[in-house]
């Protein structure tokens, strides 16, 4: 079958990684919804992050330009950030609240 | 061979994945969440993005998730209990996400499938040199900026953790 060795010989289609971008993210807005452990839900934004990054990273392959990775940079940057201020605020919860549940911290609801 | 690389990390990914979003204990998602962010490295590195793939080792494998196990034994963090949920959550939470997810992979296909191939070694733009090169010039405004991101993120990290003097 020349015509099947040819084609695995192209390589991967940069589609291919765009979807599993898209499922990877999926998963991570599905943990995001439905788990209700706050450290939990946290670790499920990280995944989409990372999600949002592979996509990035596949669009500077297809682009050839490093604009992209410089762009995967900055995301990381402020998700290291974002992870350093948010658990101290989820330590400062538990220290007040002495729960990890997201339905008993509600005090901002209604 | 690159079929190969792509489906075995993807496969990995995908399976840590839903790990993380199944699993009780969080303990148990961080562990998963590890292996996603790992074979994600290696999907990087085979789009080219060396500096990338070293970087997210580094301050996503390394450095985020110790935070994350670090936190999860400070405050021992028991498995979640289930929970009653509403039934329009049960019931179509995941058809829901599934029509989500297809509308994705459909677009995707209709407007990139015509988008290239990766082949490995296609593209060698993203080494450390031509990163830092880009970083330092084109983007070195961002950059400065995300120095004082960081650390009024350090700031303000400290200020909520620690504790109550008087």
């Amino acid at each position: 079958m020349p015509d099947a060795l040819q084609v695995l010989n192209n390589g991967v289609p940069i589609s291919w990684y765009l979807m599993l971008s898209a499922v990877l993210f999926a998963l991570g807005v599905a943990g995001f919804l439905f788990r209700r452990n706050i450290i939990t839900v946290f670790m499920c934004i990280e995944l989409m992050l990372n999600a949002v990054n592979l996509s990035f990273v596949a669009f500077a392959n297809m682009h050839k330009q490093v604009s992209g990775q410089i762009f995967v940079f900055f995301v990381m940057v402020v998700a290291a950030a974002e992870a350093a201020v948010g658990l101290a605020i989820i330590l400062t919860v538990f220290k007040n609240r002495e729960t990890l549940n997201i339905d008993e911290i509600s005090t901002l609801k209604n | 061979m690159d079929y190969f690389f792509f489906l075995l990390f993807a496969l990995i990914a995908v399976v840590s994945a839903v790990n993380v979003v199944v699993q009780r204990h969080p303990i148990a998602s961080a562990l998963s969440l590890i292996g996603v962010m790992g074979s994600i490295a290696v999907l990087y590195l085979a789009l080219g993005a060396e500096f990338i793939a070293m970087a997210q080792i580094i301050v996503y494998a390394g450095a985020v998730m110790v935070l994350f196990i670090f936190v999860i034994m400070l405050l021992n963090a028991g498995a979640e209990e289930r929970r009653g949920r509403s039934w329009t959550a049960q019931l179509l939470g995941a058809p829901v996400l599934v029509a989500f997810l297809g509308m994705i992979c459909y677009f995707i296909q209709r407007e990139f499938a015509n988008a290239g191939f990766m082949k490995f070694g296609n593209f060698s733009g993203g080494s450390a040199q031509s990163v830092g090169l880009a970083l330092f010039t084109d983007y070195l405004l961002p950059f400065e900026v995300t120095s004082v991101l960081i650390l009024i993120a350090i700031l303000g990290a400290i200020v909520l953790a620690r504790k109550e003097m008087d």
